[in-house]
């Protein structure tokens, strides 16, 4: 099967790690991994912001560079609702508009193929256990795109409860939006603080060392608000947990204490993985 | 709509204090969670829920289809059944109307049943105007009146107001009203349900004239229908000799089947009740029994206009239930007020610019004070979707386009305020549609990452005020992938 990652513009940019869990799960599991390099970013933040004719050509951009591949797998629930649930009311909007077809036919073959990557690990490959150890205490939240937008349902905790070393806690509120929202986190900062603040007093009350997501926007909200509120806890993206192996422990195993880095788990991010030589 | 909320800023400056009210949080954290458990619970019990909410809104989609014949249909039955039936264009000819009416019978004072659809055009303040007193009936819209207040949700007005801040207004206001209360008021809820009890008794038995809105009106048989808790509806809508009723034309059904559907839903989304304990139901006038004369107020009011809309529509399907306040993580925190209208939480930020226009500051803010989480589309039993009006308005306030405005059409520009955005939005698509320029911009990024400040001047401040910022990584992604594994950059 010939799958391809699409990173998402902020991991590729920001959270390199993620990516590289991503293709260390994916290979151990027998999977074949490209990275094609002509993309970017899927255009949600235009088109929720109000700019869909700003995300219509990224939108085109998404198709042509996957549009070639079996699989498409995302560690991000929002870029992966985005493409599922937002790429066809596009479609339609330009139909409705007296634009034709084009779009909506350039977009519908990657709408079905484009997999979040805990339903590509339990709808596509069929598996739960991936044989990952991390002896830590997590607590799960699931934002709200996965959630609510593709339905990720039990999907991530079934694939934690299965990982080697690891305890689940239940988080209080858990889907009660964290307050991310993209450009909301801007537009409406006091608000948008609230909710951060909130979230992470409800993470703290299980003990949880570690804080779990499937996106790592949400994660760079709670991170960040973690940071601020010296908190002992990390933020870290599923990816990351479930490509740590007894052999091959990462994603924060031997890390110091969150705060450290300039986003709290940043820290832990650049451990472990490979340094450029340069 | 109210001129109460001309001249309100915008969402996030209205939110601010709000926010950092501890009492007003501490109420409406309660509050809203409280009636979440309870909702999610009576829903649960619903084994055909998805199918009652598809059905709710197919019926309304189709009713609103086919407007104009339900509505001439409507007014042939109410008038077949001894009803006067007026036509209001906006708020100010609803108001008139409504005025000329009670002037008419010589009373100067009026008791009046909770209405979204009077409050949304001031019809208090106007019939004050004109020298006639309006009585508020609902308990807490008599906490409102009496605090001077602005009502902060749909079903509980005063959920902004704790028990202790409410015997308080009791004890201050209700004597300039009419019968003050009782000596030695404590704050237990049965002893402040009396004390309104008795305030009102007085005042339904004194009426002539009652003014309503309602839940649905039935194109078929010319009924209406007033779905309430308390009783105090159906004491209004039964002791004058006068009714008159305000309802917006969206409120209309085709027949008395329809109804069926919504009173399983509306209930259970509302109050978490299986059923609620008053369903007033009227057809015209009935010698000898309730009212001798009924007049029906059909408001439009902006109504026509959002019904232009392709997207923006679907916000006329709205039964006012308020499960979406109920979840909403921002109006939470933000408290009804911050909203600016009488429609607060999700369904106001849709609402609210489609009724008014997006030109004020608040009604341009409003499409935006929403993360885009999703949950009031999951509870809405009409399944309003929301998110995506949201956004819709969010284009039609950042790009402009086409609306429609007291029936013309007209083409909108740009929001003034958004040229910054604009312009960034445009140039970082300009970016992503070119890997080489964001490659680019990485490795400048990563190359000078040891000099990032760990906060930011300016509007930078809204993210760094509470939040630290990512650290960027000595290499992205691309560049790792194209050091080990080879990739071919692309650039254009
Ligand atoms: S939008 Fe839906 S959930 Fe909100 S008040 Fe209206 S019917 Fe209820």
């Amino acid at each position: 099967m010939r799958v391809a990652l699409f990173l998402t513009c902020v991991n590729d940019t920001l959270y390199p790690d993620t990516g590289r869990a991503v293709v260390d799960l994916l290979t151990r599991l027998g999977v074949e991994v490209d990275f094609p390099m002509g993309q970017t970013c899927c255009g949600q933040a235009h088109y929720n912001t109000g700019y869909r004719h700003e995300a219509e050509p990224l939108a085109r951009r998404f198709a042509e560079v996957f549009g070639e591949y079996e699989a498409i797998v995302t560690p991000s629930g929002s870029c992966g609702a985005m493409v599922r649930e937002l790429y066809p009311r596009m479609g339609e909007r330009a139909r409705a508009e007296g634009r034709g077809d084009t779009l909506a036919r350039t977009l519908a073959p990657v709408v079905p193929k484009t997999y979040e990557l805990t339903e590509f690990l339990v709808d596509v490959l069929g598996v739960t256990d991936v044989g990952a150890y991390y002896p830590h205490t997590v607590t799960y939240h699931p934002t709200c795109h996965g959630l609510r937008g593709l339905g990720l349902g039990d999907r991530p905790r079934r694939l934690l409860r299965a990982v080697g070393g690891l305890e689940l806690r239940e988080l209080p509120g858990a889907e009660e939006c964290c307050g991310f929202g993209g450009t909301f986190a801007l537009k409406n900062s006091d608000v948008s603080a609230a909710m951060g603040a909130d979230k992470v007093r409800n993470a703290e009350s299980t003990g949880a060392e570690v804080l779990c997501a499937a996106d790592n926007s949400c994660l760079m909200h709670i991170g960040g608000t973690m940071g601020r509120l010296r908190t002992g806890m990390r933020p870290v993206h599923i990816a990351e947990i479930l490509a740590s192996t007894e052999a091959r422990p990462r994603a924060g195993t031997e890390a110091g204490p969150a705060g450290t880095g300039a986003i709290a788990g940043a820290g832990s991010r650049a451990n472990g993985t490979e340094e450029p030589k340069a | 709509m109210s001129g109460t909320f001309i001249g309100m800023p915008a969402f996030p400056k209205a939110a601010h204090e709000a926010v950092n009210n501890a009492t007003l949080r501490g109420n409406l954290r309660h509050a809203t969670h409280t009636i979440r458990a309870k909702r999610a619970k009576a829903v649960a019990e619903v084994s055909d829920w998805a199918e009652l909410r598809e059905a709710g809104k197919r019926i309304k989609d189709h009713t609103l289809r086919h407007l104009d014949r339900y509505l001439v249909q409507l007014e042939e039955s109410v008038t077949a059944a001894g009803g006067v039936v007026h036509w209001a264009a906006d708020a100010e000819e609803a108001n008139r109307i409504v005025t000329d009416l009670v002037r008419a019978t010589g009373e100067s004072e009026v008791v009046k049943v909770k209405s979204m659809a009077t409050q949304e055009i001031g019809l208090n303040e106007a019939l004050e105007a004109a020298g006639i007193r309006a009585y508020e009936t609902d308990l807490a819209e008599l906490i409102v009146q009496l605090g001077k207040d602005r009502p902060s949700h749909i079903l509980v007005p005063a959920i902004h107001r704790n028990r202790g801040e409410i015997r308080d207004v009791f004890v201050r206001e209700m004597g300039a009203w009419g019968r003050a209360a009782p000596e030695g008021l404590t704050d237990t809820p049965a002893e402040l349900a009396e004390a309104a009890r008795l305030h009102l008794r007085e005042k339904f038995l004194r009426a002539k004239v009652g003014v309503s809105g309602a839940n649905f009106m039935v194109a078929e048989t010319g009924t209406l229908v007033v779905v309430e808790s308390e009783g105090n509806g159906r004491m209004c809508l039964t002791l004058p000799e006068t009714l008159i009723s305000v309802v917006g034309i969206e409120k209309v059904v085709p027949a008395w089947r329809d109804l069926e559907v919504f009173l399983q839903t509306l209930p259970r989304s509302s109050t978490a009740e299986r059923m609620n304990p008053y369903t007033s139901m009227w057809t015209g006038t009935t010698d000898g029994d309730g009212p001798r004369t009924f007049h029906l107020v059909l408001l439009d009011n902006g109504r026509t206009d959002t019904l232009a809309d392709e997207v923006g529509r679907q916000a006329l399907r709205c039964i006012r239930c308020s499960a979406c306040l109920n979840v909403c993580p921002v109006y939470e925190r933000a408290g009804g007020h911050a909203y600016g209208s009488v429609y607060p939480g999700p369904i106001g930020a849709i609402l609210s610019p489609q009724l008014r226009g997006t030109a004020s500051e608040i009604d341009a803010s409003l499409p935006y004070a929403s993360s885009l989480c999703g949950a009031c589309y999951d509870v809405c039993p009409v399944a309003i979707d929301i998110p995506e009006v949201l956004v819709h308005l969010r284009e039609r306030i950042a790009q402009g386009g086409r609306a429609t405005r007291n029936g013309d059409t007209v083409v909108l520009r740009p929001a003034k305020g958004h040229a910054a955005e604009r312009a960034a939005m445009r140039a970082a698509r300009w970016a992503f549609d070119r890997p080489g320029a964001l490659r680019a911009g990485q490795r400048l990024a990563s190359g000078t990452r040891r000099f990032h400040p760990r906060t930011l001047p300016g509007p930078g401040r809204a993210w760094s005020g509470t939040r630290e910022l990512p650290a960027v990584p000595a290499e992205s992604f691309r560049a790792w992938w194209q050091r080990t594994r080879g990739g071919k950059d692309v650039t254009e």
